[in-house]
């Protein structure tokens, strides 16, 4: 893991009780950032880069480790309504955010609740609305290993991916992954990774949006974009090319150029 | 003492190369299923365990599992009611009915009553968490795995005791109108024995609630130390556990020479045996098990029933390819070594029976589950085994657990045995024979 924070700190915060662990660096305005369903894999390049110019919130979602498990959260619609408590609780609506696949269906589900909360949405390879066509690779019944090597097209030729997983793993990092898979699993089993009235609850939104997909993604296929595209029409496509589910490691000069591109304008 | 006979009924018409290229029994297509050879095995295994009564087995053991060949039962509590008509003596008992994965414990609950209704009372009742790869068959979230066990346990009890109609609002169960009008036979309800390979979380439950708690062919020294936590959790209880609070099931095939039952013996090893039961990936779904557990299996690196090991979890950090021949090479020295530590019982009577008075030695269980041969092996051979059980080997282990003090919880109902504070617990296992032969 990469965990030279440079520009980053880990703060404990406190929401009437509950307790949620955030990683907060840059400078700038703020941008909310939802991790995916593996978890927080640390401060990267593309994190470095963008907190020149922006504040990153990134909470660590409750359940994968740091932040405690909120047992009356049972689904992403739950989740989504804890994280828009929270957002406005630091009175940092509307936020511009970047949501990564599990995360993407936070951010959806959340913007669907309230219009207003985001300012600006990004969606890299979002969950959460069944696909036009395909399917999302159940990614349970599959080793962490495999789940891990099926998230990018290229693992030996990214860099960032092996600095980020490989060589053997520690029985610290198994569990860690545990920890989320065990966490996405009950609150995504069924339906799965998905919620079928989010794009009925969609429609309407008018919050400018990027869906970010990569051509080479086995997680999340193209239907989940075209889903998203059909529930918002005003949203806009980055397609990068040979790239899977992580292009912000797999082409992260790519990556901060589309979404730097559509932040600031 | 009790003694039961059990077999998972397997497909046996399904060639090993299938399951070996499959990696594991679990997923192996059902375009290989055969519907006029099902229908025979499905009417052998009937007869199997009538003949299992007439010749002298105090118990008759069922189980189920799903989108698997390993096991031909799928919905035991079918095969259940049939016994329950056609058997006259035995008690029929189920290891057990996987609650979280079936769903629907008010369904479990009428089934069940029936069951026992028409074996006028006959019926040991047991529950199960399924194995892992049945959270993926029946769709049956794995975080919520224990919480759905536990509760639907709960709802059943309280279905079968409390007078309806009564609504229930649960966390994962709801019914509006419980009142079932199948009620069990016995009363308050029929007893209940509950199977398992590792988790302390079982145990500690068992124990809980004076359930006796039954080892599926775990190795002894940790079956040792998991039966002393299960006394100790009882002394918290304010009881003393005793063999009334422990039950075995082991893997036991004996034919009339030593030879002839070594060669055939082998089909517990058939498609790579218990350890194949399903491919690592489909063993551990996330959240199926505890942290405890899973640090707890860490330690164990051999399998154990259903091929649950810390191998397996150490599995899910590697990719891994599926390599038949590897399979096969490392079948033969496991077999070997199976029998050596006690996990496979296989031999001629006269040796199976000095094994298996050295398992109730050491375990000091209130009953012993015959768990009786996989693979291809013939009726006729599988008969001479259970035949051979009965008459040669059966009376002398009776006479050794009367010896010992070998109760059982039907002679005496667990937690009975009260336990002042203060005063210090029995040990419930006795590790001596082990320490003789050099085993820990």
């Amino acid at each position: 893991m990469v965990s030279d924070m440079i520009n980053a700190t880990e703060q404990s915060l406190n929401f009437d009780g509950t307790q949620l662990v955030m990683v907060k660096g840059g400078t700038g305005k703020p941008l909310l950032i939802f991790h995916d369903e593996l978890g927080y894999p640390g401060w990267m390049t593309w994190n470095e880069s963008l907190a020149h110019e922006r504040t990153l919130h990134i909470p660590l979602q409750p359940g994968y480790g740091k932040t405690p498990k909120l047992d009356w959260v049972r689904t992403y619609r739950d989740l989504a309504g804890f994280y828009s408590q929270v957002v406005r609780e630091m009175k940092l609506d509307p936020i511009d955010v970047i949501g990564f696949s599990a995360g993407g269906f936070i951010a959806a589900e959340m913007a669907a609740a309230d219009p207003h909360i985001f300012s600006k949405i990004v969606l890299v390879a979002p969950m959460g609305i069944k696909p036009a066509e395909g399917e999302i690779m159940d990614i349970f019944p599959i080793t962490i290993r495999t789940h891990l090597r099926a998230t990018v097209t290229d693992p030996a030729g990214t860099p960032e991916f092996l600095k980020l997983y490989g060589g053997e793993m520690t029985p610290e990092q198994f569990e860690a992954f545990e920890d989320a898979r065990s966490e996405s699993a009950r609150i995504g089993w069924e339906p799965y990774m998905h919620n079928p009235s989010l794009p009925h609850l969609l429609h309407g939104l008018k919050t400018p949006t990027l869906l970010v997909w990569g051509t080479g993604d086995h997680i999340v296929p193209r239907g989940c974009i075209d889903a998203y595209k059909k529930a918002i029409p005003s949203a806009q496509i980055a397609t990068i090319e040979k790239v899977g589910h992580r292009p912000e490691i797999e082409n992260s000069a790519e990556f901060e150029r589309v979404v730097s591109r559509f932040l600031a304008a | 003492m009790k003694i039961g006979y059990f077999t998972e009924r397997p497909v046996r018409w399904l060639p090993e190369e299938v399951i070996l290229k499959n990696g594991g029994h679990f997923a192996v297509s059902n375009k290989y299923f055969d519907r006029e050879k099902a229908a025979d095995e499905y009417n052998y295994w009937i007869d199997e365990n009538c003949l299992a009564e007439e010749l002298g087995f105090d118990i008759i053991g069922l189980n189920e599992h799903h989108g698997n060949p390993f096991c031909m039962g799928s919905v035991m509590n079918v095969e259940a009611a049939i016994l329950a008509r056609l058997t006259k003596r035995a008690r029929i008992l189920l290891i057990g009915n996987p609650l979280p994965v079936i769903k629907h414990p008010l369904r479990m609950a009428e089934e069940l009553a029936e069951i026992d209704l028409i074996s006028r009372g006959r019926l040991i009742t047991g529950w199960v968490r399924g194995a892992g790869s049945e959270q993926f068959f029946n769709n049956a979230n794995p975080a919520y795995n224990r919480e759905m066990f536990e509760e639907a346990h709960d709802f059943i009890v309280q279905a079968w005791t409390r007078p309806g109609p009564w609504r229930y609002e649960g966390k994962h169960f709801h019914f509006r109108h419980v009142n079932p009008w199948a009620l069990p036979y016995q009363q308050p309800h029929p007893p209940m024995w509950i199977p398992g390979v590792i988790s302390p979380e079982t145990v500690r439950w068992c124990a809980q609630h004076a359930y006796p708690y039954f080892g599926l062919g775990t190795s002894l020294g940790p079956t040792c130390d998991l039966w002393e936590y299960y006394a100790d959790e009882a002394q918290k209880h304010g009881y003393q556990a005793g063999p009334e609070n422990f039950g075995y099931v082991i893997p036991t095939f004996i034919a009339e020479t030593e030879e002839r039952a070594q060669e055939l013996g082998k089909g517990f090893l058939f498609g790579g045996g218990q350890n194949s039961f399903a491919r690592t990936e489909h063993t551990l779904p996330p959240g199926y098990n505890s942290r405890e557990a899973t640090r707890r299996l860490a330690k164990q690196p051999q399998g154990s029933w259903l091929g649950v090991s810390g191998d397996k979890m150490r599995g899910q950090m590697e990719e891994r390819t599926i390599d038949p021949e590897e399979v096969h090479r490392k079948l033969e020295p496991g077999y070997k070594r199976s029998q050596e530590q006690f996990q496979l019982i296989i031999g001629n009577p006269k040796n199976v029976t000095a094994k298996l008075k050295t398992i109730l030695s050491v375990l000091r269980p209130g009953a012993l589950i015959i768990f009786s041969v996989q693979g291809q092996v013939g009726n006729e051979d599988r008969q001479t085994s259970m035949r051979l059980m009965t008459q040669e080997v059966m009376p002398v282990l009776k006479e050794h657990a009367n010896q010992i003090g070998l109760v059982d919880a039907l002679e005496r109902p667990p937690g009975q045995s009260k336990l002042q504070s203060g005063v210090k617990r029995v040990q419930v296992s006795d590790r001596s024979p082990l320490k003789e032969m050099g085993m820990s």
